[in-house]
């Protein structure tokens, strides 16, 4: 695709201040960029600041104790480009919910317990299409058909706590997309449902992108979803992006050895049962500081002493697939195997 | 003879209605006939989606509910028919390790006083110094050293804590440890560590396990005998090995086809059996098959009337399902979706 991303997200870090202690770098100079009708995979395991830097992109981290830099230039439906990390706070309500949803985790935490589900999704067609009435309790009836909620009529008059976990999180989906916003921000959105209703899930937000166009970024710490699902894939550690490709690229020739390492530790369903798993050592406390060097050293199977010298730069592998290592578990094209 | 046996298990639930006068309007048939068993020194891995009576089952292995029916026989002995001296003495031989490390462990007891405590309660090893060399044998063997007996659960990472929970179990030295969802809290590099953990226990001192979870990649990985559930009842049981190639019943079947494998080349191969709709309340599941208001291969006959007996179809493979061969024979084809 020829045209300019819709959203470019360049060097995002977050920081947690701290009263008389060293700050938190929860995300640290974070690039990536997202395009229409593409999913994008933001993939590691708790504390690998993925949820940090949707919450940042959001606009919904605390306003006090944190500290955001970078850029995030989001293109407006008019072609404007906006930076959403320096919009007022008044501008970005208007486009959360319009033009950038975001469906989360747990779909019981994120609904109103007390509110039917009806009115939770009329009240934003209310707000960002001005709809009211029969107009927006219509409108709402069909997108929970749209998001394949069975008897819409009826669930709209029920509480959150009347639907099960998937019909939940199809209603959030439904609140998310009733505006057909153009990114579609998704944060662990299978994680706390059953597998056959992550399938369903799934196959609800990939039939969404390539029937409207939407722009998804997934995050997610399941490399299976991942693999199935997305375009483009970042893994993510201790804050920073260490390896991004294209789905079959990354996971036919997982460079970074932390990749890699997750890679050889998932049980997978179609490997023959006596196939052991390969651990990764230590644990994500064990990171240290990227300033100091490469935060997975202490970690890492093929540490050697330069590792420790300072942050490792990003290289390219080839056209599109990124990874920071000194020393990959896949030779560069044109680099000679380090033969360990 | 098996070490665990389980015949037509039935775990319900009695559902009150009232405030002075609780009348019970219905049951939650939580476990509504399951047979099965473990030999000594393998694995058993139950899994099934939330809601299926698996962790249920596994909390009657150790009589932490009541039965309402069936056997539960460990070495032989009904745990049903123990009074409550003998029950206490019979949980040394089974031990549980739990999801929720944190929430298992008590927060204001060290790792010395939660390791201790069983063996003081079952009155094991002769005196303190014995006791201290089990403890520090226990957590050698899960790889945490000595210098954790003073700290408390809080000040370990989640991977440290499950290591403890399994400690605790291994200290009174018993023949079954019942792992409900053991890794599931945990981040994947964790999980791989705990998985091979247990493995290596179940070599060193020929322990068996039954494993609870809903990752049935998890499960086939370290069980030698698959059992899926379905609200309350086995639909199948297979070895390990032969599930994913050889799956015969049509849940089996759906859930093998959602779970995500970590490969694109795979992946974009695979066709998913879509379910439709949600589990059936265990309250008042349906007639017939269990399955059948869900089943894409359901015929007219027999599906909706007959329940379905788990029976053996080949050696060690077992399934509940009237049109299991005629399905894998592709006489029968699934049901277009809606």
């Amino acid at each position: 695709m020829t045209r300019s991303p819709l959203l470019d997200v360049d060097e995002l870090s977050v920081a947690f201040t701290r009263r008389r202690r060293r700050d938190v770098q929860a995300v640290d100079r974070i690039s990536f960029s997202l395009r229409e009708g593409r999913i994008t995979g933001l993939v590691g395991e708790s504390g690998c600041g993925k949820s940090v830097t949707s919450l940042a992109l959001m606009g919904l981290l605390p306003a006090r104790g944190v500290r955001v830099g970078g850029t995030a230039r989001f293109r407006l439906g008019g072609g404007d480009e906006v930076d959403l990390l320096a919009l007022p706070a008044a501008r970005l309500r208007d486009l959360r919910g319009s033009e950038i949803a975001m469906v989360f985790q747990d779909p019981l935490s994120s609904l109103n317990p007390v509110v039917p589900i009806g009115r939770q999704v009329a009240e934003v067609l209310t707000r960002h299409r001005g709809l009211k009435g029969a107009a927006a309790r219509g409108q709402a009836a069909e997108l929970l058909a749209r998001v394949g909620i069975p008897d819409p009529g009826r669930r709209l008059r029920e509480y959150p706590h009347e639907l099960s976990g998937g019909m939940r999180q199809r209603a959030l989906i439904a609140m998310a997309v009733a505006c057909r916003p153009r990114l579609l921000i998704a944060d662990e959105p299978t994680t706390a449902l059953d597998v056959t209703i992550q399938a369903q899930i799934l196959e609800l937000l990939a039939g969404l992108v390539a029937e409207e166009g939407t722009a998804l970024l997934m995050i997610t710490h399941d490399l299976g979803v991942v693999a199935g699902l997305c375009d483009e894939i970042n893994v993510l550690y201790s804050g920073r992006t260490v390896e991004g490709a294209a789905r079959h690229e990354l996971f036919a020739a997982p460079t970074h050895p932390y990749t890699a390492g997750l890679l050889g530790s998932i049980p997978r369903l179609d490997a023959p049962r006596d196939e052991p798993l390969t651990p990764i050592r230590g644990t994500v406390d064990d990171a240290i500081g990227w300033d100091d060097g490469c935060a997975f050293a202490p970690r890492c199977d093929r540490f050697a002493e330069d590792c420790l010298g300072g942050p490792p730069p990003m290289r390219e592998r080839r056209a599109g697939h990124r990874f920071r290592c000194l020393h990959p578990t896949e030779p560069a094209p044109g680099e000679e195997s380090e033969g360990r | 003879m098996s070490l665990l046996e389980i015949e037509d298990l039935e775990v319900h639930f009695p559902i009150r209605r009232g405030i002075l006068l609780e009348r019970t309007v219905g049951r939650v048939r939580a476990v509504d006939g399951v047979s099965l068993s473990v030999a000594a020194g393998t694995t058993y891995g139950l899994v099934g989606e939330s809601g299926c009576g698996k962790t249920t089952l596994g909390r009657a292995v150790l009589r932490l509910v009541d039965v309402t029916a069936g056997q539960v026989r460990l070495g032989g002995v009904d745990l049903a028919g123990l009074g409550a001296e003998e029950l206490r003495r019979s949980r040394r031989r089974v031990q549980m390790v739990f999801q929720d490390p944190l929430g298992s462990l008590d927060p204001r007891q060290n790792v010395e006083s939660l390791l201790m405590e069983g063996l003081e309660v079952h009155g094991l090893g002769a005196g303190r110094a014995e006791r201290r060399a089990r403890v520090a044998d226990a957590l050698e063997a899960v790889g945490l050293s000595a210098r954790a007996l003073p700290r408390y659960p809080h000040e370990f990472s989640g991977g440290q804590r499950q290591r403890i929970g399994i400690a605790r179990a291994l200290v009174l030295a018993p023949d079954l440890i019942v792992c409900d969802e053991p890794v599931s809290a945990l981040d994947v590099s964790i999980q791989a560590q705990v998985l091979n953990l247990l493995e290596e226990l179940q070599r060193e001192r020929g322990l068996a396990y039954l494993v609870i979870a809903h990752d049935l990649a998890v499960v086939r990985h370290v069980s030698d005998t698959v059992g899926v559930m379905y609200l309350g009842a086995l639909v199948e049981e297979a070895p390990g090995a032969g599930l994913y190639a050889g799956p015969l019943h049509p849940y089996t079947r759906s859930l093998i086809s959602a779970v995500p494998v970590p490969d694109p080349a795979v992946e974009d191969g695979r066709r998913r059996i879509l379910l439709q709709g949600d589990l059936p309340s265990p309250a008042d599941p349906p007639p017939g098959c269990r399955f059948h208001t869900r089943c894409p291969w359901r015929q007219e006959e027999r599906c909706a009337t007959d329940r379905p007996e788990l029976r053996t179809v080949a050696e060690g493979h077992k399934v509940a399902c009237h049109y299991a061969e005629s399905i894998a024979a592709g006489e029968i084809r699934p049901n277009p979706p809606g």
